[in-house]
């Protein structure tokens, strides 16, 4: 189990020196917000109709769940939810105001605050989900990539698949003078950089991205490009792509559609990984204050409830999804990820209870350090073309991630008998718990506070000073 | 056309002749409006039942209503036939009853949607009650429901946005094409940006179109949202070229005697156009007004899918992305919704067209 990432029981002492504290600021705090600590009582919201974009994958299910159990209209808001063609659309539009918010990959409010492709201020005061993704490659790769993997007594393949087992099949393709490709889908989306990490992590070169060539495939040896999600299979199917990284019910398709085979999952590459954020632009949460904590309020219930005794509500959630204006793919290819188990090769089915998790192990409170990890990775592929130093890194994400609201959030559902104390990282200075070697698939530590000690500790990657030069990378 | 059998040899039957006659004559006039719209058969079917010659209005009525439907019955039964043995990875191609199913399917999900909708103004007229009765009368609102929009609010966005970007062709084009057809200078100027800007499809405006109602157009009225405006310029970008072309050629080359007797009367310009020009040019602007609402219909759809208009190419789109087992179903209803209302709209036209069009009937 994922126990490991924290140690819950110094938490829960510091818990409760902070819960003291808050007690204390509680009605100071509420009664500056213009907020009636009455229990129950909603919030005087700037902007009650709200209209939310989301893409078609299963982590949208906060967004889905609050509509249909009613959580938003209880915190006085009327949303509407819609469901967006592609990644770039969905961030134009709320850059635009055409949505209020939107189901964000993480990578989005940073780029597009540092400014790597659209510039704009985007905060989030609250994390999706963790895990959730998977790799998927086409049966011919697979059949390929099959003898290089060691078996376990039942004679399955043995977890995880490490990229290494990947090789020979690259250099057959190559052999015969084809490129290996694999789909991701956004340059900055967790799937690119998860798909990388991996890829690393067996030895194979991902690909740099530079300031004049962001097509990210300096010195590739696996050429990685931009597929939306839904198109995955069909892509794969069509041959475009050998492989590709793509949240749920993609990968679970492909192995319903008999067109691939998934090879390892995030939770595999990185026990626990932060996924998609709920995004907002920052002149929105300035000017719509309570808005911001009724829609985080109303998203914490629902994550709650997406994880409530032990997943229990995960088929009336899989119910939901299912429909055509959310996620809208049959049940049983969405069941499959969202009650806990995930099919790799077809029959080889492997109980995964933490594949898609939104509420424990803190999953929604919005930590400094998983900003941080998603920076270390432009970094480390070039999207971040100069080395920056530790304090920029922490800048940067401060502005982006606001636990503050996150908390502000938390605090009102605790008052109002909504939620448990125990269920927020009160005290947290937005930080996580360096992930142990063990819960990563190359064992290399990630501090969140020392993040050019942790680029400069990757196998394949920009380093120091490092920066991509046409087709050569140099200094350092 | 023999209009009355010779048969008829009724002696008291003089002034019965002469009604026939009149209802004969009343049905060949109808048999031109019946037919605009596609109902041309019904003609034969009266005239059976008046009396006429059986075997000769049999024969008109198999080419006018038999010969199509054996057509369509033709085509479903190879549709049924062939579409279970193509395998995609979404299953097997549905065949017209898995369609029709699907066709159901998509009405009964608008049934239920109606009902969500009732209970959230229901919910809503009780929140604004207890609101009155607190004395905070001030705080009482009325919103439109935020449920998603279903199959037939999808038909009719998409009907409002090809309407709007219709009526903003026709009002370029046709000035334009009147400034075309008047005058050489005028043609020969904008002749190659009109042949330039013809082929383009509507897929290569979008983004352009996008970006630049995204500037424009910052505080968006609640009735016209901006995917809606975007989709409805794209559509008009695409659909004005054939009113254009066919109005200027309309106006090139009306008689030059109607010009010059126009001329003798000194007739001021604008009474000009309005009395020689229009009329006279009429039947070739509704030809190229029925072409442009066809070509305006048709990319409508594309733009839709990218545009986010919450219209039927939207909902094509998303049942794409959906890729669940009734996907394809549902993307065949809405093929043939599209064809059938644009179908509808051209036969609109064509009425319109045959309407103003003077010479061909008197």
């Amino acid at each position: 189990m994922s126990g490991t990432f924290r140690k819950p029981s110094t938490r829960a002492v510091m818990l409760d020196r902070r819960t003291a504290l808050l007690g204390a600021g509680g009605l100071v705090g509420a009664a500056a917000l213009g907020v009636r600590p009455a229990r129950g009582a909603a919030l005087s919201v700037e902007k009650d109709e709200l209209k939310f974009g989301f893409i078609k994958l299963t982590d949208m299910a906060p967004l889905a769940v609050a509509k249909e159990l009613g959580y938003f209209e209880e915190e006085g808001l009327f949303v509407t939810l819609e469901a967006q063609a592609n990644w770039k659309v969905l961030l134009d539009r709320v850059i635009t105001g055409e949505l209020d918010g939107a189901h964000m990959l993480a990578g989005q409010p940073l780029a597009a605050t540092i400014g790597f492709g659209t510039k704009a201020h985007i905060v989030t005061p609250f994390s999706m989900d963790l895990n959730g993704n998977g790799i998927t490659v086409s049966n011919e790769i697979w059949n390929l990539m099959k003898p290089h993997i060691p078996k376990g007594p039942d004679g399955k393949p043995q977890h995880p698949i490490g990229a290494a087992a990947l090789k020979p099949a690259i250099e057959k393709l190559r052999a015969d003078g084809k490129p290996f490709k694999m789909g991701m889908v956004f340059p900055v989306s967790t799937h690119n950089y998860e798909l990388r990490y991996w890829l690393a992590a067996g030895g194979i070169n991902p690909g740099f991205y530079s300031p004049s060539d962001v097509t990210g495939t300096i010195k590739a040896e696996a050429l990685l490009s931009v597929t939306p999600p839904p198109q995955m299979p069909a892509t794969l199917e069509a041959g475009t792509i050998h492989g590709y990284c793509v949240g749920e019910p993609w990968n679970q398709a492909a192995v319903f559609k008999g067109i691939g085979v998934p090879v390892i999952t995030d939770y595999q590459i990185w026990k626990n990984n932060p996924e998609k954020v709920f995004g907002i632009t920052a002149a929105f949460a300035q000017k719509n204050p309570n808005t911001v904590l009724a829609l985080t309020k109303a998203l914490i219930r629902a994550a709650m409830w997406l994880d409530e005794n032990d997943n229990a509500n995960r088929v009336k959630a899989v119910e939901m999804l299912s429909k055509p204006e959310y996620v809208g793919a049959d049940k049983a290819v969405i069941a499959n990820s969202m009650t806990g188990t995930f099919e790799f090769e077809k029959g080889d089915k492997r109980a995964i209870p933490d594949f898609n998790v939104f509420f424990r192990h803190f999953a929604t409170y919005p930590y400094y350090s998983d900003a941080v990890w998603y920076l270390t990775q432009m970094r480390r592929w070039g999207q971040i073309a100069e080395g920056r130093d530790d304090a920029w890194y922490a800048d940067a994400a401060r502005k982006v991630y606001r636990p503050d609201l996150y908390l502000k959030a938390a605090k009102l559902l605790v008052e109002e008998g909504k939620a448990k104390k125990a269920d927020f990282p009160w005290d947290s200075d937005g930080y996580r718990t360096p992930t142990p070697a063990a819960d990563i698939i190359d064992g290399v530590v990630y501090d969140g506070r020392k993040p050019n000690a942790y680029i400069d500790g990757l196998a394949i990657g920009l380093k120091g000073r490092q920066r991509v030069d046409g087709a050569n990378i140099i200094g350092g | 056309m023999a209009l009355v059998s010779d048969t008829l040899q009724d002696d008291g039957g003089e002034m019965r002749r002469a009604r026939r006659e009149r209802f004969f004559q009343r049905l060949n006039r109808a048999n031109g409006t019946l037919s605009v719209f596609g109902l041309g058969f019904l003609v034969p079917l009266a005239r059976m039942a008046a009396g006429d010659n059986v075997k000769a209005q049999a024969r008109e009525l198999w080419q006018q209503l038999v010969v199509p439907l054996i057509g369509i019955a033709v085509f479903l039964a190879a549709w049924a036939w062939l579409a279970p043995q193509v395998k995609t990875s979404l299953g097997a191609i549905p065949g017209p009853m898995q369609v029709w199913a699907q066709a159901s399917n998509l009405h009964a999900d608008h049934k239920a949607e109606r009902v969500k909708e009732q209970a959230f103004y229901d919910r809503q007229d009780v929140r604004n009650r207890k609101l009155v009765a607190d004395g905070r009368a001030d705080q009482v609102k009325h919103r439109t429901y935020t449920g998603k929009p279903t199959y037939v609010d999808q038909i009719l966005t998409s009907l409002k946005t090809v309407a709007l970007g219709f009526v903003i062709a026709t009002l370029i084009a046709v000035p334009a094409g009147i400034a075309c057809g008047l005058s050489q200078t005028m043609s020969g100027a904008l002749n190659p940006l009109i042949q330039i800007f013809k082929p383009v499809s509507p897929l290569a405006w979008l983004p352009i179109v996008t970006m630049i109602v995204s500037a424009v157009y910052i505080e968006p009225y609640d009735w016209m949202p901006k995917s809606l405006l975007i989709s409805a310029v794209t559509v008009t970008l695409c659909s004005l070229w054939p009113t254009l072309i066919n109005t200027s050629l309309g106006v090139a080359s009306i008689d030059k005697d109607l010009l010059n007797v126009g001329r003798v009367l000194q007739l001021p310009t604008r009474r000009t156009i309005t009395k020689l020009i229009l009329p006279s040019s009429l039947p070739l602007i509704f030809t190229g007004l029925r072409l442009s609402l066809g070509v305006g219909w048709m990319v409508l759809i594309a733009a839709e899918m990218l545009a986010q208009n919450p219209g039927l190419g939207k909902f094509v789109w998303d049942e794409f992305q959906n890729g669940s087992s009734q996907s394809l179903a549902k993307i065949m209803v809405a093929v043939l919704t599209i064809g059938v209302i644009g179908f509808l709209l051209d036969r609109l036209m064509y009425a319109l067209q045959s309407a103003f069009t003077y010479s061909a009937h008197r």
